[in-house]
């Protein structure tokens, strides 16, 4: 039996694939599903990288697969597009907001601004607005690494793209 | 050439580039002075590889002979490549590593700025999406071209010998020969020389501020998108392509 699926059923089941290096947030709440083809022949999913070197890009793919294999899907095609670039506004509050609870302070200053100069970016341990860049470049290519000067943790920041 | 066999070219260069570049940032993973700089290297390098990704993977669906991006990465021998000579320079201490970077970042972001209005979506679109990366690499070695430049009497030094040292790369990235100008015709392509203004203004501040001489012009050398390389590039491919030439079409 072939089950017709709605565009808004696939985008829940969706929020079940976790970003494998950040698995607090789904791939929805990341801003990684450009948007869900249902009603063709073929249900289609299309997602965007990040980065352009994120190495979680065929992780994702394949989670993607094997979630809706599980529920009982079988024709569809994942694609990826890169246009528009991706951007860290396309995160949701709710990702932004899980992102501060799992220790990651999300990209504070929105818009292509926030490339230009260094972001005043907020401890996400203690709120102290006095931190400190250590590094450009953190654990993984969407991370900085800071440094709280009144709490003295150091922690990840989501960088602004 | 045709049009199809010269947008293939022009796709070689950059994805050449920054595959070369990445491969050459990867070689300090483990051997960067400290370990965020080991993360920001092979972080920037990834970023590279990425690219490469995208650009190779259209180069070959333009080639149109079945190659993708893993046999242009692994297949092609040293007179293929189109990379700049300046990326397969030796990465040297890691004053050269930077100077070197700090070089092609500032190109590069003027070329990918520019290449993103190229009327050819797709490469628009690969310009467009690494434009915001190459943002915080060119910031990253920006920083420390003031930050050896203008340190100690020692780093000044480092950081001099290897601006003197790679200067003479500097002005094969801004060459146009014909397959540029036919594509800057076709509205797909860019015209680079008329990028050297602004990368001269952005580098003569820079330099001045972290108290490095501009070098004289004196020697350069070209030769890349003839497939002429400096010896460096045979001993780079020799390790990147190792595994798919001793066991072809190996597959994790």
């Amino acid at each position: 039996m072939v089950t017709v699926h709605a565009a808004d059923e696939i985008l829940e089941i969706l929020d079940l694939v976790k970003d494998p290096e950040i698995p607090v947030v789904s791939v929805r709440d990341m801003g990684i599903i450009r948007r869900v083809e249902a009603g063709g022949d073929r249900l289609k999913i299309v997602i965007t990288p990040t980065y352009s070197g994120c190495p979680a890009m065929e992780v994702i793919e394949r989670d993607i697969a094997a979630i809706l294999k599980l529920h009982g899907l079988s024709d569809f095609d994942v694609e990826t597009e890169i246009s528009p670039a991706w951007t860290t506004d396309w995160i949701t509050e709710e990702g932004r907001q899980k992102l501060h609870e799992y220790g990651i302070a999300p990209p504070a200053n929105r818009g292509k601004a926030a490339l230009m100069g260094q972001e005043a970016v907020a401890c996400p341990q203690c709120g102290s607005s006095d931190t400190v860049l250590v590094s450009e470049f953190g654990s993984t290519a969407c991370k900085a690494l800071y440094k709280c000067r009144d709490c003295l943790e150091p922690f990840d920041y989501f960088k602004c793209v | 050439m045709t049009d199809k066999d010269m947008l293939f070219d022009y796709l070689l260069r950059l994805g050449d580039n920054s595959l070369i570049l990445g491969q050459r940032l990867a070689e300090w993973t483990g051997h960067t002075p400290m370990l965020e700089e080991d993360l920001a290297l092979t972080n920037v390098g990834l970023d590279l590889i990425g690219q490469a990704r995208m650009l190779l993977t259209y180069a070959g669906e333009v080639e149109g002979k079945g190659r993708d991006e893993d046999r242009l990465a692994f297949h092609r021998d040293t007179a293929e490549w189109r990379n700049l000579l300046l990326l397969e320079q030796p990465n040297g201490d890691f004053a050269k590593t930077m100077a070197r970077q700090f070089f092609f970042d500032h190109f590069q972001y003027l070329q990918f700025e520019a290449l993103s209005t190229s009327s050819d979506e797709r490469l628009a679109g690969i310009a467009a999406k690494s434009l915001k990366e190459i943002a915080y690499h060119r910031r990253h070695s920006t920083d420390w071209i003031l930050r050896l430049g203008d340190g100690t009497a020692e780093s000044h030094e480092k950081m001099q010998t290897a601006i003197d040292e790679l200067w003479g790369f500097v002005p094969e990235m801004f060459e146009m020969d014909a397959t540029d100008e036919a594509l800057l015709d076709a509205g797909i392509g860019i015209d680079v020389a008329r990028l050297r203004p602004a990368w001269d203004a952005a580098v003569n501040a820079i330099l001045a501020e972290a108290t490095l001489a501009r070098p004289e012009d004196s020697w350069s050398v070209r030769g890349s998108r003839e497939g002429k390389h400096s010896e460096h590039l045979g001993y780079l491919l020799a390790e990147m392509q190792f595994l798919q030439r001793a066991y072809p079409d190996a597959k994790w």
